[in-house]
């Protein structure tokens, strides 16, 4: 896809940048589109954080078949983001325990992080996202 | 650094989730129908007063008087306009909207 | 301070437009500036001139093109949202253009700050 291609503003800057998914998928089109963002971002060689919070969580659920309400299932996408160089998944703890879930019922490979963990580096980026 | 949140606590978890990741010292500013939980009397009120130990927080003053409830906000809270908006944002290195 | 601001919702339904637009131009007046605005899922209906609010109502998508005219503010509307909400460059009011999301991560990179409204 061209617009995967490497991209350069020009200023060499390296920005943290993390976007934070606190929506489940379908219900909106919140979670595809900032997908998209993502992607186009990790061309622009940041250093990008994904956060799955909430019910942001429910992105990441194994066995998403979507052919049933005729939308594309864009959920096999967070197992390609390694060959855009975003090995940055996060995953909250408490969300997990709240929906039930485990890190054996997601896609991709994640790292659950406790809330002060989460917090502490929410707080250190230059740019928050939240989708 | 600045939370941003816009929805009723009555509606979404979207107060409940900033305040759980709110690092002390960070600020708070409820804009929209977020502006209800900084008022006496509101099922949130408890959660903001509790939380205002820690973190500093403010409420956007044109969103209160348009919901009729520029006489009812919480004592603790930080009243500010658009111009004490855009100051927030410039003193806090970086900023979160809880959507 | 150099603002960069995300609106990701449409006009009316939402606040978000609005608070956007009260924001920026708020930095504005205090002597800060707001390079571009960046109008992302169905924030990309805010760029319709067909819009034809009642005269006693805010125009949202004029008093955008209005602060775009006046302070040189940058309107973009990301271009595969808009695709799929049926805008383009035909529907287009004064001072938006479509363009890539790149120029929404070039605000993260490039500005001071990058603020979002949205639902």
């Amino acid at each position: 896809m061209s617009d995967m291609d490497e991209m350069d503003d020009g200023s060499g800057i390296v920005k943290k940048f993390m976007f934070l998914n606190r929506k489940a998928p379908h219900g909106t089109v919140y979670a595809l589109e900032g997908l998209e963002v993502v992607l186009i971002t990790a061309a622009f060689d940041q250093d990008v954080s994904m956060v799955f919070t909430d019910d942001g969580v429910f992105q990441l659920m194994k066995g998403i078949d979507s052919k049933g309400i005729e939308v594309k299932d864009f959920s096999k996408t967070y197992r390609a983001l390694e060959g855009y160089d975003i090995e940055k998944l996060y995953v909250d703890q408490a969300s997990l325990d709240a929906r039930g879930l485990t890190e054996d019922d997601l896609i991709v490979d994640v790292t659950v992080l406790s809330v002060p963990e989460m917090a502490n580096l929410m707080a250190e980026q230059d740019v928050v996202i939240s989708f | 650094m600045l939370h941003i949140v816009n929805k009723s606590a009555a509606e979404r978890s979207s107060l409940e989730s900033c305040l759980r990741m709110a690092t002390k010292g960070s600020a708070v500013l409820l804009i929209e129908d977020a502006v209800y939980a900084a008022t006496n009397g509101n099922a949130a009120a408890a959660k903001i007063q509790a939380a205002a130990a820690d973190l500093k927080i403010y409420a956007l003053g044109p969103d209160l008087a348009a919901r009729g409830m520029a006489g009812r906000v919480l004592d603790g809270v930080n009243v500010v306009d658009y111009g004490g908006f855009v100051d927030l944002v410039a003193e806090h290195s970086n900023c979160q909207s809880w959507l | 301070m150099q603002f960069g601001i995300l609106v990701n919702e449409g006009p009316y339904t939402h606040q978000a437009s609005d608070t956007a637009y009260l924001f920026a131009r708020t930095a504005i007046e205090k002597g800060h500036t707001v390079p571009r605005v960046f109008f992302y899922h169905d924030g990309v209906n805010n760029s319709t001139r067909l819009a034809t609010p009642p005269q006693d109502d805010r125009n949202i998508s004029a008093r955008w093109s209005k602060l775009a005219a006046e302070h040189g503010v940058d309107l973009v509307v990301c271009v595969a949202a808009a695709q799929r909400r049926g805008i383009n460059d035909d529907v287009l009011a004064p001072g938006y253009r479509i363009s890539g999301l790149g120029q929404l991560v070039e605000m993260g990179i490039q500005y001071d700050r990058l603020v979002t409204f949205g639902d």
